[in-house]
């Protein structure tokens, strides 16, 4: 037992003595591990972001918010089916919400009707396009968790009365009314004048489909007048327990299927949406994304493996006439063994180290650049990126120390 | 360079050989150099005691190399039977044999085979990491056999620092340093020129006086001159065994 120990830290100081005396060549041989390791990490960091931003947006949604619609979220094969659906009418939430408060111990709260559309919003000459525009009630509030950076909602006297308010996005009022409060001043969405009464925090955007910050909130009274004609809502219902949502969803469909007055034995006509199912879809995508990304940046650290294999060989060959000379005075095959396979594993691991530092300033750089930029760098992320180093240096050192350990001394003290 | 107090003027005293340690039976070697079959070894029958003083020697080709490598159990015979220290060598494994030469025996070679970045304590250190000594004992026990053969004040240089007759001394000093049973010396003097090479055969001189067994490999005659015993090779048969005064 001792003996290994001794043999492994001679290793390990012949290892550092043959870096040290060998200085391009090991420089040159790392790069190959650093780029391999920056590469890598760097994917790592990406996809944990990609990750870190699809939670942070199916956070969005709400996870305690189920949504009835006409369609489900994710294919459907049969859509013709789903098309015959009769139209999700906006007045529904006012019937669930009186089926909720028949219910003892509902655990349904509150359910509010969503029509939306996109619309362009105009002060002046300054005009921002493509606005997700929400035509709702009072109650809208909630069910979002949103912070105001100033006003607030519209409230249920203003919506009931019909009055022409709005609560802007973060984005769209800074477009319209840089630097300056935008609350008591007048938007026209799509030719539709409306008096601005909040705007809401910055909220970022989901999945990088839409962003919450360039949306404008009116209500429902005055977006159906103007600007819905026969189009489906959304009636978003909030639940009281998130942990029960599974039960939640049966009340709320048996509710659904009451004010629908569907028979028993009927099928649904409506679907009940909850953002568990936006995750059943992106998952797939998701692994996918991050399968082929380690792959494709896999190859790089592949090629430097090969590098520090190549390098191996060259040592070996080198210095046959000292492996038969550490034979001669008694070293065992895996002596031998060992100390090559050192001697591989520490160039991986200068280069993990590296690549490291490397992949920290870059994430750090890009972090300063583009703070919105979803990467993150972590110590699991060390750790991971030193193992994956030592591992190749075990696998490409392999080849080369088991031959040299295998020599035959006679052979080797011979070779010049 | 100051070389150990010299014991040439005394008169040559042989010591009493005490038990064996090599014995060798009938062994045989077949190399295949591609479709050709060499006899190195056709049946050398040898017995090596204890303090004996021994030098081989022969022309090219007579198989003097391939009986060392077979003494210094580097390489097993094709047939025939090796016993070391009564132990069959003949069948042991790599790693059994490797134990043997780490314990067992002392090779010096004509071309030092020091490690060149290693400084000489370091390379005197080698075997004692390979049998598993802990460091304070590896300095302190290789510092004493470099004293010992007269190198005690360049235990910090390397090889490159040393002249030649000090790097085969460090060599002479790491082969000695596990206390093995022979000290198997391979044309010691080859690299060496010939006041140096003498040096070198004084201090085998007082190795021998000290106990030590000592098997010189060598083609040269001046050298053989300082064994006690000398075998003679020729086409791969021991052609003659004499001791001398």
């Amino acid at each position: 037992m001792n003996r290994l120990l001794y043999e492994f830290t001679e290793s390990v100081r012949i290892a550092w003595t043959q870096i040290r005396a060998n200085k391009m060549r090991s420089v040159l041989t790392a790069l190959g591990v650093i780029i391999g390791i920056v590469a890598v990490t760097l994917m790592g960091t990406a996809i944990r972001g990609i990750d870190t931003g699809f939670q942070n947006s199916l956070a969005m949604l709400g996870e305690d918010v189920l949504y009835i619609e006409k369609w489900p979220w994710g294919p459907v094969e049969d859509w013709w089916n789903y098309n015959n659906r009769p139209r999700i009418r906006p007045e529904y939430a006012e019937r669930i919400n009186r089926v909720i408060a028949g219910t003892p111990n509902s655990l349904l709260q509150i359910a509010v009707p969503v029509l939306t559309r996109g619309c362009s919003v105009k002060v002046g000459d300054a005009k921002v396009s493509g606005v997700f525009t929400i035509g709702t009630l009072a109650e809208y509030a909630r069910l979002i968790s949103a912070d105001y950076k100033e006003g607030r909602l519209f409230n249920e006297a203003e919506a009931g009365s019909g009055r022409q308010v709005v609560a802007l996005g973060h984005d769209v009022a800074e477009a319209l009314f840089p630097g300056r409060s935008a609350v008591g001043e007048t938007v026209m969405v799509n030719g539709q004048p409306f008096e601005v009464v909040g705007v809401f925090a910055k909220q970022g955007e989901f999945l990088g489909l839409f962003s919450f910050d360039n949306q404008a909130v009116l209500p429902l009274t005055a977006f159906q007048k103007y600007f819905a004609g026969r189009q489906d809502a959304s009636i978003r219902v909030k639940v009281t327990d998130k942990l029960r949502l599974a039960e939640a969803r049966e009340e709320l469909t048996g509710a659904m299927r009451r004010v629908r007055g569907q028979l028993p034995g009927e099928r649904d006509n409506f679907s009940v949406n909850e953002q568990a199912a936006f995750k059943a879809q992106l998952d797939p995508v998701k692994q996918g994304i991050a399968m082929a990304g380690l792959f494709i940046t896999g190859l790089s650290l592949f090629v430097g493996a090969i590098g520090i294999m190549n390098i191996t060989f060259v040592s070996v060959k080198e210095r046959t006439k000292e492996i038969g000379t550490r034979k001669a005075l008694g070293a065992r095959r895996r002596t031998i063994l060992l100390q090559f396979l050192i001697e591989a594993v520490s160039i991986c691991l200068i280069g993990g180290v590296v690549g490291l530092l490397l992949t920290y300033g870059l994430v750090a750089g890009v972090g300063a650049v583009f703070p919105s930029f979803p990467i993150v760098f972590s110590f699991s992320l060390v750790f991971v990126g030193l193992a994956v180093s030592v591992a190749t240096g075990i696998v490409s050192g392999f080849a080369p120390a088991w031959g040299a350990a295998r020599l035959d001394p006679v052979v080797a003290l011979r070779y010049e | 360079m100051s070389p150990a107090p010299s014991t040439s003027a005394a008169p040559r005293a042989t010591r009493a050989p005490g038990a064996t340690v090599i014995e060798i039976d009938g062994v045989t070697k077949l190399y295949k150099m591609g479709a050709e079959t060499v006899h190195a070894l056709r049946g050398v029958s040898l017995n090596v005691r204890r303090n004996e003083y021994l030098a081989i020697m022969g022309p090219s080709g007579s198989g003097k190399s391939t009986l060392m490598n077979m003494l210094g159990c580097l390489d097993t015979p094709t047939s025939g039977r090796y016993f070391f220290g009564g132990k069959n060598v003949s069948t042991m494994t790599d790693d059994e044999l490797a134990d043997i030469r780490n314990r067992e025996i002392g090779f010096v070679f004509q071309t030092f085979n020091l490690l060149p970045r290693s400084t000489a304590l370091a390379n005197v250190e080698l075997p004692l990491v390979y049998a598993g000594l802990g460091s304070t004992a590896r300095r302190e026990k290789a510092g004493l056999t470099l004293a010992n053969v007269g190198l005690g004040d360049r235990m910090g240089h390397k090889p490159n620092e040393l002249s030649g007759g000090q790097r085969q001394r460090v060599a002479i000093a790491r082969a000695l340093v596990n206390n093995p049973s022979i000290l198997l010396a391979d044309e010691p003097t080859g690299n060496l020129d010939s006041r140096t090479g003498e040096e070198i055969m004084q201090l085998l001189e007082e190795l021998y006086a000290q106990g030590n067994t000592i098997i010189v490999v060598t083609h040269e005659e001046d050298i053989a001159r300082h064994a006690r015993r000398i075998v003679r090779l020729r086409d791969g048969l021991i052609e003659s065994d004499v001791s001398q005064a």
